[in-house]
Order: structure tokens, then C-alpha cells, then sequence
């Protein structure tokens, strides 16, 4: 086995995980804050990406679906905040999550309605297409760019919850909600705009998705099963921890498909399982 | 109001009344074949993938299907009798398929099966079919159904078989020396597919450099493209089906791999290249039972193809769901030819039945019931060469029917 099979790999194995890191970001937000387990993650993911296909369509510009289909499919997010979830705080965890679980059903069968249950090409855009030397070997310019959108997304994800007042809101909205609230701050409008960040970022992932994956009504499953996985070990509600975990995950599938691939899949949950057993909070979780 | 009115409704349903429904009721469910006995209606079942990854093949191979039956009753139907086609979904998932299987047979009294689509469905289709003695003819992909172990006189194989299709492939793509990687999907299709392909190897002097297993159903591919770079291989060939076909072909080009090797896979898919760009999958070869654009050479086809537009507004018909087509209608040639549906009769039709459907002659060879039929070896077109939306192949070879290319009836375990 050579190295530079094996740096190509471990390349390969961050590039796939930056893209886990977008998909469980938004679950990861929006379990910490507002402790809602969103099983509609997986299909916002997916409305995500017929969203930016069918923006892309229009404008014949993949960089407007990149830019618009994310806002306008968080704004949807806003509004099954507003309709459906809020009605249900103060609740058992139990009763959003079997809300999002329907959730998933109707927006799958409602895009196979729309679009149909086949595939839709979504083609790469012309600048990015190729594939760039690195030295060890080949690799898409695609996919590096995608990585480079992670990064830029989490640095800003970074700022704004660090260095911004509505950073700190959100952060002591997650930790006491209740004095939030005797401080005067209206935490319903911050928990409606966090919930839209996290669909956000769950259609953004989807765009970023479609011109490596072809587009179809059920892309969103494995999609939620890998978020959950990666929030999973990284912690509930760790932003870091989703960020460290969907890295290791990538880095762990891809040095597993070297030398045992069929395992590839599997792996993911295997190393769930040892997490657990080890650290049952998770690697940056805090214990109840 | 409304409450006197639900109760007189009540006084008048009295509590003879609901015994006696009751009664009527519990009789036809423990006696169907009374409700039934007037009825002289052919009943065939159809167990599919309605819904999953499989949903774009299986809804084709229903359409094809019903147009079989269509067909059949316009004429007046099978020896005077009505065909009805009952479809029901599988989800793709065994056991499902059985129980639908069992339920066509005891609930509905079908008096054949045909369809399902997956190697794995099928033999569980088949284990059913089998213990009740019910007549099955299986349009999908499967070596094993055609060994001894599993094999049913009632059975019937339409589709392709692994051995016929990686064997077409293999002899147009691969010469003496070829080096070849193999990108498999680690189910029981992918495994027949691989041991189909190397077979042909072993005969051509075709060289494996590497084999990789896939998981089934994976999305992302990427994580395999550095080996299979690494191996330097003259073909590359994917052995994966429905929209892992898809996604792993624009991976690999992703990644550049059509430059260093030829991309080959044993069927190539009209919904899956569909799915993805023209530019992804241009020059890629695969084989195929059925293409549309047969309809130049073969008056069946054009036939097919002239009956499918005119019944689904302008569509043509796709490679997996053309198994549809014929399949039902080799039964329904065999059950006019047997008078009836009397299984042996319609088994020993089946045996000695010549049918030209859809894509030129085909029989099922007696020993294991395979329909013998040609196999077409297909390139996918570069878009400035396409004449249409649906202009996505073309044909480079269509093998005509020969028993030779199947595995001896010796060599599946028949007695000789």
C-alpha cells in the first residue's frame, strides 16, 4: 500500500466529510437550541436540492440556485416553525419528532408528485468541472469547492453565534430559556429564526449535493441517517462536535473503503456504537 | 335532528340483520370461490417495486404489462375468457413480496404469476409459487433461479440471466490481455453479475486487476475512486443496478476515470442515464434485453413500440419494463394454446411455445425454463449525436438467441 494512496484517501475522506459537517450542522443547531429532533431533516435536505435545481432551471445560473434556494427553503422552515412545531413546545421531545417524521412523508411524496420519482440530471457547473492535481492524485474541482463553502459557512456559523448580540441571545436561550424571558428578550422569534438556519443550512447541503449525487425523492434518507449518526458522536447539540465528528466520520468511511470497502456503510454506525459505549454523551457532549 | 335521524337508522338495523350480514360475509371470506364461481376471468398477479429505488423500472414494467392484457381482451381474450392483471407492490423487500404472492394466490385465486425486479425478491416470489404449484413467470435478472437447488417446474425465467448479459458485454469489450477493474454492488446481483463477467474473462484471457464491493444503495462513491485510479485498468466495469448505476457513473467521471479507463456495466439502464446528463454516461457500453430504437430492424418491436405509444400518450417503452410485455404475453400465447389454465397444460405449452413479441424469436429451453432470446450490447450516445430526447443508445451488436451462451443443463445441476 503506498502513501499516496493513502493521503488521496485521507483527502477523500475530509472532502466527504465536510459534506457530512453541512448536513449535521443544521440538525445539531436546531436539537441545541430549541431541543426538537427534526426527522424532516433528511427531506428538507432534499427540497433543498430540487429547490436549487429548479431555481438554476430558471435563472440558467447554478450560482443563483446556491444562493436563493437555501433562504427560500429556510423561509418554509420558518413557517412550519411558526404552524406546526410552536403549537407543541412544552410538550413531551416525542411529539415534534413524530410531527417532522410525518413531515418527511408528505414533502417526499409531495416532490414525487411534482417532479416525479425518477432522477433529475443536476449538471455541474462548467467553471467547476475537471479535476485538479493534487500532487498524490486526482480529484474533482467540485468537491474542493464544496469543501471551501463548508469552511466559509462554519467560520461565519463561528462569528455570528460568537461574536454577535444575537449570538449571545441565542446561546443563553439554549442554556435558560425561562430568564430569557423574564429579561424581556422574546425568545419565540429567536427559536423561529434558529429553526429557519438549520433548514437552511440542511437545503444548502442538498444544493451542494446535487451535482455529485443525481436528485430524487428519496436522496434525503441515508442524508438523515448520517446526520444523526455524526450529531450522535460529536455530542447533542455540539456545533463543535458535529464539525470534529463529521470529519472523523469522512476520514474513517474512506480509510475503511481502502481496505474493507464493503464495510463502508456499516463503519459510520460501528463507530457510533463504540462512542456510546466509551462516552455516552458523545465526544463534545455535556452530560444531563 | 340529527340525532333522531342516526336513531332510527339504529332501530332499523336490527340485531337479525347484522347476523345475517355477518353471516353472507364470513362465507365469502371462508369460501371465496362461491363469489368467485360464475367468473371465468384469467386473474394474473403482478408483484413489483412500486415504490423504492427500483419505482422508474417497475412502473414501466406495469404499463408494459397492462398492455399486454389490453391487447389480449381487445381480441376477445384468451379463448373467449377476460384477463385481468392484479398488481400489487412489493416495496422490494422478500418478505413482502411473499406475502402478496400468498395473498394473490388465496385471497385473489390468480392463476399465474408474473413480475418482480431484484434477483433477491424474485427467489422469494419463486419459494412461494414453488410450494403452492402456481405457474411463475420472473422478468428480472437471476442466475441462481435457473440452477437445480432452486429450480420450479412452475417457473418460468423471461428476463436475461447474469451469465447472458455479462457474457454479451464481456465479448464485445473485452479482448485477450484486457485489464479489467470491477466496481460490484455487495448483493446477490452485483455478485452474479462479477461471476457472469469473470467467466467470460476466464474464456477471453481477460485480465482482473481489482475488484471492489460496494454496499448497496451507497450515494457516494468517492471514497473508492483512488483505488480504483490506482489499478490502472483498461475497463472499468460497474456492476450495480437502478440508481447506484446512476451515481456511481458520475462519480467515476467525476473523478476523471473515463479518461484512463473504458466504464462498462452489464445492463445499461434507459431511466438511470435518464437520471443523470448524456455527457456523464457518453460512451459508456452495457447490454440490454430491449431497446426502443430496435424498431428500425424488427417488425415486433416496431409493433411494441406503435401499441405503447398510442396507450401512454407518445412514451416509449423502457428495457425492464419490455420484460413486462413479454412475459405476459408468452403466458397468454401458452394459456390460448393449452385451452385454458390448467397448470401442466400450460407448462407444456410454455415448453414447446416460439414467441416473437417485442425483440425477434425467443423459447424457454426445457431443462430450466430460461427464455432463450438475443442480447443487445449498447453504447450510450454523445449529445451532438442524439436525434431526440429518447435517441440515448446505440446498438453496437444484437446477439441472436442461442442456447450456447447460457451455462449447460449439466453444468446447472439437470440430470443429463
Amino acid at each position: 500500500m503506498d502513501t499516496e494512496l493513502i493521503l488521496m484517501q485521507l483527502f477523500s475522506g475530509v472532502a466527504l466529510g465536510a459534506i457530512l459537517v453541512i448536513t449535521a450542522l443544521g440538525l445539531s443547531i436546531i436539537f441545541g437550541m430549541l431541543g426538537v429532533v427534526n426527522f424532516a431533516h433528511g427531506a428538507l435536505f432534499m427540497v433543498g436540492a430540487y429547490a436549487g435545481l429548479w431555481v438554476a432551471s430558471l435563472t440558467g445560473s447554478f450560482w443563483w440556485g446556491l444562493l436563493v434556494a437555501p433562504i427560500m427553503i429556510g423561509m418554509f422552515g420558518m413557517l412550519i416553525e411558526y404552524f406546526l412545531i410552536r403549537p407543541l413546545y412544552g410538550r413531551s421531545i416525542d411529539d415534534p419528532l413524530l410531527l417532522t417524521f410525518g413531515l418527511s412523508y408528505i414533502l417526499v411524496e409531495g416532490v414525487r408528485i411534482v417532479f416525479g420519482s425518477d432522477g433529475i440530471p443536476f449538471p455541474t457547473p462548467t467553471l467547476l468541472t475537471g479535476v485538479v492535481d493534487l500532487g498524490v492524485g486526482f480529484f474533482p474541482i467540485y468537491r474542493i469547492f464544496v469543501v471551501g463553502v463548508v469552511f466559509l459557512v462554519v467560520v461565519l456559523l463561528w462569528l455570528g453565534l460568537e461574536k454577535t448580540k444575537f449570538g449571545l441571545i441565542v446561546r443563553a436561550g439554549a442554556r435558560d430559556p425561562t430568564m430569557m424571558k423574564v429579561l424581556g428578550v422574546d425568545i419565540s422569534k429567536v427559536w423561529l429564526l434558529v429553526f429557519g438556519l438549520g433548514v437552511g443550512l440542511a437545503s444548502l447541503g442538498g444544493v451542494l449535493s446535487g451535482p455529485m449525487r443525481s436528485v430524487n425523492p428519496e436522496m434525503g434518507a441515508l442524508v438523515l441517517a448520517e446526520a444523526f449518526v455524526v450529531t450522535v458522536i460529536g455530542g447533542l447539540g455540539s456545533l463543535v462536535g458535529s464539525i470534529i465528528a463529521g470529519l472523523l466520520v469522512g476520514v474513517v468511511i474512506s480509510m475503511t473503503a481502502l481496505f474493507a470497502p464493503e464495510m463502508a456503510t456499516i463503519v459510520m454506525f460501528a463507530l457510533m456504537a463504540i462512542v456510546l459505549l466509551i462516552r455516552p454523551q458523545g465526544l463534545f457532549g455535556k452530560l444531563a | 335532528m340529527t340525532r333522531d335521524n342516526r336513531g332510527t337508522t339504529r332501530n332499523y338495523i336490527s340485531r337479525r340483520h347484522v347476523l345475517a350480514a355477518l353471516g353472507t360475509g364470513a362465507s365469502v371470506v371462508a369460501m371465496p370461490w362461491i363469489a368467485r364461481a360464475a367468473d371465468d376471468t384469467i386473474r394474473i398477479g403482478f408483484p413489483t417495486p412500486l415504490t423504492g429505488p427500483f419505482a422508474a423500472e417497475a412502473k414501466d414494467q406495469v404499463k408494459s404489462a397492462e398492455l399486454a392484457v389490453k391487447q389480449f381482451n381487445d381480441k376477445g381474450g384468451v379463448n373467449g375468457r377476460k384477463v385481468e392483471l392484479l398488481v400489487r407492490d412489493d416495496k422490494l423487500n422478500g418478505g413482502e413480496a411473499a406475502t402478496r404472492t400468498l395473498e394473490l394466490i388465496e385471497k385473489d385465486k390468480v392463476h399465474a404469476i408474473v413480475g418482480s425486479l431484484s434477483s433477491a425478491v424474485q427467489l422469494a416470489v419463486n419459494e412461494v409459487t414453488r410450494a403452492r404449484g402456481v405457474l411463475y413467470v420472473s422478468i428480472s435478472q437471476s442466475d441462481t433461479i435457473n440452477e437445480v437447488k432452486d429450480f420450479s417446474k412452475y417457473t418460468f425465467h423471461e428476463a436475461l440471466n447474469p451469465t447472458m448479459t455479462a457474457g454479451a458485454v464481456a465479448r464485445h469489450a473485452f479482448k485477450k490481455g484486457t485489464k479489467v477493474a470491477h466496481l460490484v454492488a455487495d448483493y446477490a446481483y452485483g455478485h452474479e453479475m462479477l461471476r457472469g463477467f469473470k467467466r467470460a474473462q476466464a474464456a477471453i484471457g481477460a485480465e482482473t486487476v481489482g475488484e471492489i464491493m460496494h454496499p448497496f444503495g451507497a450515494a457516494d462513491y468517492s471514497t473508492f475512486m483512488p483505488r480504483l485510479r490506482s489499478m490502472r485498468a483498461d475497463v472499468l466495469c460497474i456492476s450495480n443496478f437502478g440508481r447506484d448505476q446512476a451515481n456511481s457513473i458520475k462519480q467515476a467521471v467525476d473523478f476523471g476515470l473515463k479518461q484512463q479507463s473504458k466504464i462498462v456495466v452489464p445492463v445499461l439502464l434507459h431511466n438511470q442515464r435518464l437520471a443523470v446528463s448524456p455527457e456523464v454516461f457518453e460512451g459508456v457500453v452495457g447490454g440490454s434485453n430491449y431497446y426502443w430504437g430496435l424498431e428500425s430492424q424488427l417488425p415486433s418491436a416496431k409493433a411494441f413500440n406503435d401499441a405503447y405509444r398510442a396507450a401512454n400518450g407518445g412514451a416509449i417503452p423502457t428495457d425492464y419494463g419490455a420484460y413486462g410485455y413479454t412475459g405476459v404475453s408468452s403466458l397468454l400465447q401458452a394459456m390460448q394454446v393449452a385451452g385454458g389454465t390448467d397448470t401442466d397444460k400450460v407448462i407444456a405449452a410454455l415448453e414447446a411455445l416460439k414467441y416473437d413479441v417485442a425483440k425477434g424469436p425467443q423459447y424457454y429451453r426445457k431443462c430450466d425454463h430460461q427464455s432463450v432470446q438475443s442480447v443487445l450490447v449498447l453504447e450510450s450516445k454523445k449529445k451532438a449525436d442524439m436525434k431526440g430526447d429518447s435517441d440515448l443508445f446505440s446498438i453496437l451488436a444484437n446477439d441472436a438467441p442461442s442456447a450456447i451462451v447460457l451455462r449447460s443443463c449439466t453444468e446447472l445441476g439437470f440430470p443429463a
